[in-house]
């Protein structure tokens, strides 16, 4: 067992009669280097701990967290939360994960060759990173971020209700964030690459990607407003897939928030979307063998051609509905309890190369990133409003760099709306997928 | 927190292998967050986060290493790690003396550590009950209460030493409304840089009604218009228009990195003459303000634009040890794990002489926003956006329908030219979070009633 499951074990066995107890611990070792100029601009690296405690008493839940692992400071924590659960609302579904017999995959997302990869590496990586970018074109006016980051980390949950589990993960990437400038005009594009093993890191195609998204948007001009179809690059899917799935948690349907709450088994989307969250997926970074509450992950399609298929539910949230949890509870670190959502969403890739699907729109925007996508969008309205860069695509060919502009629409009509689904699944570090998607009047706000 | 001669110990370590600059942030964190949703106070969490943060900076290298353990052990090997990262040869021994600590004055009347939890959960039902007796039409309720208190103490090898006592506490409520036309939501938040008496000068009751009132309203809500029109912003609502449009293109990092359309711009006019914008960390009890920035220098009140001249960035220590000069207090960071970088504390644009009544009845067709969501820029082309989450149509200088929740978009620098009618209503807005690289801090934002004359607004209306 685990050091940090020993922990947890330690902690839920504190359970007076008549109280459940779940004790989360984690811990990491990270490293982050900025270089600049060919030089380190800062580089930090340390480990941190911490420890989130819950608390179920005659049916009412408390919390308390603390980022120390000292057993003086553990034992305050347990307190603390106990005390918390005296203060809120009895709650019938209230409870936590019993054991539900679902068989863990049999993942291995740790890479000892990252645990072992010399500081010196990494640094001489951030700076190949930025010289290629600054070598790439005479119109690289300025590098604003040349970096490497890395990850690893272990969690362990144990209650006193039966369950035990930890995992650990490793994870690397590079990213970059460039200025190109022609003229009075600058413009910015990001490139960045992930891995597990620093082996898996290619700094030559973050290099390109973040060179090329810049220069294209040189000579940008803002068009006139008018609906037209949009080609979302996979990043900017991945951002709205992230919105969409947030919409089909359990927690916000049994409260009241989700906008397809009462659509189970209904058309919701075009048949060519099926959505997948499947953190048994070894490719996908957000990949885990267990939920945050300890239950296996399992594969969870919640769209399927087009039809809403399932919810995804931690356990609170599934009693509430009168079903079992999808193993799907997840958390923001040690600081905060379980809630349900997605770890490794994923459309299921449609039959077009990216070239084919900019041919089959014929006119449209190729979106290559958007902004204000979390004071722009309502998930509970569904209104749909964002700032896009990108280019006009002609012919079926993007050509025409555009700036300033906006996309909107409505969540609800931007599913139904979707006519292509492209084959170029992109594994992003931000537990989703994306894939390029063509979606049909959308208005565009321009001048 | 930590004894001086500790400290002094520990800088003196941490410039062992040829630093030029060392510095301690210690900070010890802790808080309370109540929430309520669906009619049932759902979960009372607290937390604690005790730590220390060491940067050594050698030439133009930053080191920077973190630990949670406070004793003298720990703090020495986090100051060795933060040495290795620094390293650039050469070594020696540094003696450090700290000078003495100016003391922060206590501005808080209630610490909310002192305050029973029933009476901080008693506050969100209260909340709830008034928003649910706001209209049939609301379906659900959610109310968090939130506080927070951060000891910091700092020093560095210039002999800076220097504490300060945080203490924030915010409120919200958010309503979910259903009619015909699906759900709308509505929102309403306040915090201050004070302790529970915050609820002295603040009925819960009152921000529950007005979160419903937004959502109910929304229900009649019609498309937004899409194209470049005449955008009023009301007193207090739109701060956040100048924190995006040219708040992080005048933060020092941006600027140094010629990375910011408002560099090498000092001294000219960069907008409208009726725009002066100040940023100021010691505005009392307003989210961003404190007594001393997470790099232990005093809070300060910075002019950034005056009359449409622009007249200096906020800097950082780093950033200002680069340019010879002295930090303008905008050093801040997230937590003890994070280092500091150019932030803002509480921007804003000071009133003008307009009849805001009048700024409305001048504007023939148009779009008047009563509340803003968040916002985002990129400060190297200046394009920006925020949301717009309570909006009317203006229509021959009425404020008419309601409008759903939209976008606006627009320009920096064409932006602050266009500014054309400042109101003589100042006014501070709602606490916000501005995130950057990875950090969220506390802000502030103000703004009396102005006019843009032109903003993108991206609805779908055909």
């Amino acid at each position: 067992m685990s050091e940090l499951l020993e922990l947890a074990t330690r902690v839920a066995g504190w359970a007076r009669d008549g109280e459940q107890v779940e004790a989360f611990v984690a811990s990491g070792r990270d490293t982050d280097i900025d270089v600049f100029g060919g030089e380190v601009e800062s580089l930090s690296s340390a480990e941190s701990a911490g420890i989130g405690i819950r608390v179920v008493s005659g049916s009412r839940q408390g919390f308390a967290y603390a980022g120390s692992l000292d057993p003086e400071v553990v034992a305050e924590t347990l307190g603390e939360a106990r005390d918390n659960a005296g203060f809120a609302s009895p709650d019938e579904w209230v409870g936590l994960a019993t054991p539900d017999g679902v068989a863990p995959a049999g993942l291995d997302l740790w890479r000892d060759d990252l645990v072992s990869y010399p500081t010196g590496e990494k640094v001489a990586r951030a700076i190949e990173l930025e010289a290629m970018v600054r070598a790439a074109d005479p119109r690289i006016r300025q590098v604003q971020s040349a970096g490497w980051g890395d990850s690893a980390f272990e969690t362990a949950v144990a209650s006193s209700t039966g369950m035990s589990a930890s995992g650990r993960r490793t994870v690397c990437s590079v990213s970059t964030y460039v200025a190109a400038g022609d003229g009075d005009q600058t413009q910015t594009g990001y490139g960045w690459s992930v891995g597990r093993s620093p082996s898996e890191v290619d700094v030559a195609g973050a290099a390109a990607d973040a060179v090329g998204r810049a220069t294209r948007l040189l000579g940008a001009t803002k068009p006139s407003s008018r609906h037209l179809t949009v080609v979302l690059e996979p990043l900017v899917t991945a951002s709205l897939l992230a919105i969409v799935a947030g919409t089909l948690d359990g927690d916000a349907v049994a409260k009241g928030r989700s906008l397809f709450a009462d659509r189970l088994g209904e058309p919701v989307a075009s048949e060519v979307l099926t959505l997948v969250d499947d953190p048994t997926d070894p490719e996908a970074f957000g990949a885990a063998v267990y939920d945050a509450e300890g239950l296996a992950t399992r594969r969870n399609v919640l769209v399927g051609a087009g039809v809403l298929r399932q919810f995804v539910y931690d356990t609170y949230s599934a009693r509430r509905a009168g079903t079992s949890s999808t193993g799907s509870a997840v958390r923001a670190g040690y600081k905060s309890g379980p809630h349900a959502g997605t770890r490794a969403l994923a459309p299921v890739p449609g039959p077009l190369s990216r070239e084919e699907l900019y041919a089959a729109v014929g006119d449209g925007l190729l979106v290559q990133s958007v902004s204000g996508l979390h004071s722009g969008v309502n998930p509970v309205s569904g209104d749909f409003s964002v700032g896009a860069e990108g280019l006009l695509i002609k012919g079926g060919v993007p050509c025409e760099p555009v700036r300033e502009v906006n996309i909107a629409s409505t969540l609800q009509r931007m599913l139904l709306g979707i006519v292509h689904v492209g084959a170029d699944l992109e594994r992003l570090p931000a537990m989703a997928a994306g894939v390029s998607l063509a979606i049909a009047d959308v208005s565009m706000s321009g001048r | 927190m930590i004894e001086v001669d500790v400290i002094e110990r520990v800088l003196g370590a941490a410039l062992r292998t040829g630093g030029d600059f060392a510095e301690v942030f210690a900070e010890d964190r802790r808080g309370t967050a109540a929430s309520l949703e669906d009619g049932r106070v759902e979960q009372l969490a607290s937390g604690r986060e005790r730590g220390a943060g060491i940067r050594v900076v050698s030439g133009e290298t930053t080191g920077f290493a973190h630990t949670a353990d406070l004793s003298e052990t720990g703090l020495l090997a986090a100051a060795a790690a933060a040495a290795a990262a620094a390293h650039r040869g050469g070594g020696g021994v540094r003696e450090v003396a700290l000078g003495a600590s100016p003391a922060r004055s206590g501005g808080v009347a209630v610490l909310p550590e002192t305050v029973a939890k029933d009476v901080k959960v008693a506050l969100l039902r209260r909340a709830d009950e008034a928003a649910r007796a706001a209209g049939s039409a609301i379906r659900q309720v959610s109310a968090t209460y939130g506080d927070n208190r951060r000891r910091i103490l700092v020093a560095n090898s210039d002999g800076v030493l220097a504490t300060d006592d945080q203490v924030r506490t915010r409120f919200g409520v958010s309503c979910v409304a259903e009619g015909d036309t699906g759900l709308q939501t509505g929102r309403e938040t306040i915090g201050a840089t004070v302790g529970f008496e915050l609820f002295d000068t603040h009925d819960v009751e009152d921000i529950a009604r007005r979160a419903a009132t937004r959502a109910v309203a929304k229900l009649a809500a019609r498309p937004a218009p899409s194209g470049t029109l005449p955008v009023v912003i009301e007193q207090g609502s739109g701060g956040i228009l100048f924190h995006e449009a040219c708040g992080h293109g005048l933060e020092a990092d941006h600027i140094l990195k010629d990375l910011s359309v408002f560099a090498h711009r000092v001294g000219e006019q960069v907008a409208s003459p009726l725009v002066t914008l100040v940023d100021d960390a010691t505005m009392g009890r307003e989210w961003g303000a404190f007594a001393v920035d997470d790099e232990g220098h005093p809070g300060a009140r910075n002019v950034l634009i005056d009359h449409g001249v622009l007249t200096d960035y906020m800097w950082d220590l780093l950033r200002a040890r680069k340019e010879g000069r002295e930090s303008s207090g905008n050093g801040r960071r997230e937590t003890y794990q994070h280092l500091p970088m150019v932030r803002m504390t509480n921007t804003f644009l000071v009133g003008g002489t307009d009849d805001p009544e009048e700024i409305v009845r001048q504007t023939a067709h148009g779009v008047f926003v009563a509340q803003l969501g968040g916002g985002q820029v990129n400060t190297a082309t200046g394009d920006f956006t925020f949301g717009a989450t309570e909006a009317y149509l203006i229509e021959d200088g009425q404020i008419t329908e309601p409008l759903r929740d939209t976008n606006l978009i627009g320009n920096g620098p064409e932006i602050l030219r266009l500014i054309d009618a400042v109101g003589d209503d100042f006014a501070m807005g709602s606490p916000g979070t501005c995130g950057k690289q990875g950090q969220g801090v506390p802000v502030g934002t103000g703004q009396p009633t102005l006019r843009v004359s032109a903003l993108t607004v991206g609805g779908t209306a055909r």
